[in-house]
């Protein structure tokens, strides 16, 4: 059950390189503003809008589309599928970028950020707080990630010992790696329930935990397959797992039944079903995230349906579109904090968000061209 | 190589105990008042707009002036405080309603009325639940909710907690706190009493224990309107009143139950919320949210289960795989 990896190897500094290196360098220009003139000078949050895209896209999806390594790891480790253990190592390293530039962002977002350690800090913490448990798992997990990885390291630098020591050790690392997302992702669902009145009744429910934990799964499962399929296209490598990719996107689809049927069921009995009809705009917003989770149910219902790449692509594509909206619907759309207050991302706010984001993509080119990553191409 | 049938339920079961709690997790966590709680009491009715209290706030405080739109037109400053809300420089603030001709103190129709809003010293507050570091706290006597800036890492969940939407975050600074009223406590240690309530020259605002201010405020709105009532003036006990004619409240004390009560109260003649004050349930969102978290989490049961059983699992799985590579 070895699988033969290698680096990709090729020309590091190619013009999209150049293109995100840019787009990083802005946004770290703008970062400098941020840390001398205050939060106020490069966004567009307030007292009724704390939280913008900077944790609602960078932290809440950004950590979501790194739950590859956590649902893949759930299927070869827990359930011992050794099937999509050809998968692990891409995976693995998604959920690293996406959760170590999820912690990043949110050294920029918090305002004291010099004392964030107190999060740590036994004396400080406070276990009635959803923000605690998400912070220290978070926190615990990009560790843990980290670890889980670098056996890659190791191999690159043909440490064998290190890398049989660590080996022995990695199932404390894996079942730690999924305990804590199963603990923050949920929490992160179950920070909005504090909002009470201002999350709208849609949205509010008590199963926001089971909901964020359901549809961040199905997202870890999504974004390897789309990521595999990008990557292949893009890296002009051949198609080659897209049986693998077809067998394990069937997995989303019960994922996605249970999150609808909880989802409507618990609507039904607190008698909000009619609100997304009389509820205008978000009942709009609440009909387009259906409607994306229905696209991959839909489109991956038959097996010669789930043999195709491009409909793999699509339906995976709404599976994240849809994770990501019902985030920021809960977070942003659906969340009114009164009259008078509204929100809208500044354009230096974006600017720093796509560079946060350019920034992962160069290191994934960086970590495939000169790490052990992808699995090697048998050329025909 | 294969993982037992009967590992795999464990992993399972462990994850059901996580799930199943969800559905018994209510459990009424919810705080009470202590008996030594202090508030303050504000009644709108009597309240006359003139911003003593703001000015006070501000000089006790230490806070700085703010301006608006006013500021330097043709190179002037204003004299007066031009916002709208509370703010990161501003504590507590007196706001007006108005309709129509507004002709008439205290009356919805083609009237006027005063709120005031501050910080309202919830009993069970959602914004202590929610600080992940014990920055904002409950003063076990006085009920005073707190700010300590050397714990606070500026998340703002508090913001996103609070349903009056009071702490405010100094967004403009560099070095930002969290800002809120905490009802003059460095005044209080000290024998005063806050100085909104010190300064109102109309007893609009005045300050007391919550529940001798709920007897009261109970009591004013069973007043026959139109009688002459002797209204305390700055602290309920200090024996100083003024002569008012009681207007026609409407027969609600905003604070005695939103979010399960709080230690600023308030009396009106017009209905709250024309008054910009929100709907909020009579149980705190922090008693459900840690209802919640304290289901799931309950004795780190659900979590160390889980652990052990992936423990288990991921040691069977990695065991093969290292002989075999």
């Amino acid at each position: 059950m070895t699988h033969e990896r290698k680096p990709l190897g090729g020309k590091l500094l190619t013009k999209p390189f150049w293109v995100l290196l840019s787009l990083a360098m802005i946004a770290g220009l703008l970062l400098i503003k941020r840390f001398l003139f205050g939060i106020g000078a490069v966004t567009n949050l307030s007292d009724g809008y704390p939280w913008g895209i900077w944790i609602v896209y960078d932290v809440l999806v950004g950590t979501a589309l790194g739950c590859g390594g956590y649902s893949i790891a759930l299927l070869v480790y827990i359930f011992n599928k050794g099937e999509y253990h050809p998968l692990v190592r891409t995976a693995l390293m998604t959920s690293v970028f996406g959760y170590t530039l999820a912690g990043v962002s949110i050294f920029i977002d918090i305002g004291r950020y010099w004392q964030m350690y107190n999060v740590f800090l036994p004396w400080h913490i406070n276990v009635n707080s959803i923000m605690f448990e998400v912070a220290a798992c978070i926190g615990a997990y990009v560790f843990v990630l980290w670890l889980e990885f670098s056996p890659t390291f190791m191999e690159k630098l043909n440490a064998d010992k290190a890398k049989n020591k660590m080996n022995k050790v990695l199932f404390i690392f894996i079942a730690l790696g999924v305990v804590l997302p199963t603990m923050h992702q949920s929490s992160l669902g179950s920070l909005m329930i504090i909002a009470g009145e201002k999350l709208s009744p849609i949205w509010q429910t008590s199963w926001l935990p089971l909901l964020f934990l359901l549809t961040a799964i199905t997202m870890g499962y999504a974004i390897v397959i789309f990521e595999s399929l990008f990557t292949a296209v893009a890296l002009k490598r051949p198609l080659e797992e897209t049986p693998i990719l077809g067998k394990l996107s069937r997995i989303m689809i019960p994922l996605l039944v249970l999150f609808m049927l909880l989802r409507f069921g618990d609507l039904a009995w607190r008698g909000q079903l009619g609100n997304i009809f009389t509820n205008g705009l978000l009942g709009g917003f609440f009909v387009i995230e259906n409607i994306l989770f229905l696209i991959p149910i839909v489109m991956l219902a038959s097996a010669k349906n789930r043999m195709k790449a491009s409909t793999l692509f699509w339906s995976s594509g709404a599976m994240l579109l849809g994770g990501a909206l019902y985030r920021f619907d809960t977070f942003l759309v659906a969340f009114n904090p009164g009259p008078g207050y509204h929100y809208f991302p500044s354009a230096s706010e974006i600017l720093i968000t796509v560079g946060i984001v350019s920034v992962e993509i160069m290191a994934y080119l960086i970590f495939v061209k000169k790490l052990p990553v992808l699995p090697v191409v048998k050329t025909s | 190589m294969n993982l037992e049938r009967r590992d795999f339920l464990k992993v399972l079961s462990a994850g059901a105990l996580t799930a199943g709690n969800v559905t018994s997790v209510f459990a009424d966590i919810r705080k009470t008042l202590s008996p030594n709680a202090v508030g303050i009491l504000y009644d709108g009715t009597i309240c006359i707009g003139c911003k003593a209290c703001e000015a006070a706030c501000k000089q006790y405080n230490d806070m700085p002036p703010e301006s608006g739109s006013l500021e330097k037109a043709y190179g002037v400053n204003d004299i007066w405080d031009d916002t709208s809300d509370i703010s990161e420089k501003t504590l507590n603030k007196i706001k007006l309603f108005e309709h129509g001709d507004a002709s008439v103190r205290n009356r919805e129709e083609n009237g006027f009325a005063f709120v005031k809003r501050a910080c309202m010293h919830c009993v069970d507050p959602d914004c202590v639940s929610a600080c992940p570091v014990t920055a904002l706290t409950k003063n076990e006597t006085t009920g005073i909710v707190e700010y300590n800036k050397d714990a606070c890492i500026g998340c703002r969940y508090c913001m996103v907690a609070c349903p009056y939407n009071v702490p405010k975050f100094e967004y403009a600074k560099a070095i930002p706190e969290i800002v809120k009223c905490e009802m003059c406590g460095h005044r209080q240690v000290v024998g005063d009493i806050p100085a909104c309530c010190e300064f109102c020259p109309t007893g609009a605002s005045v300050f007391g224990k919550v529940t001798d201010l709920l007897k009261e405020a109970h009591k004013r709105i069973d007043l026959a309107v139109g009688s002459s009532y002797d209204y305390p003036m700055r602290n309920l006990d200090s024996g100083d009143t003024s002569p008012k004619t009681v207007a026609s409240y409407i027969n609600y004390i905003y604070g005695e139950r939103e979010g399960g009560g709080t230690q600023y109260l308030l009396l009106s003649a017009i209905p709250f919320t024309k008054l910009g004050l929100p709907e909020v349930s009579e149980t705190s969102s922090a008693s459900k949210s840690e209802g919640l978290q304290h289901g799931i989490y309950k004795g780190m049961v659900a979590p160390i289960a889980l652990l052990g059983g992936l423990l288990y699992g991921a040691y069977q799985t990695t065991k093969n795989e290292n002989s075999e590579g």
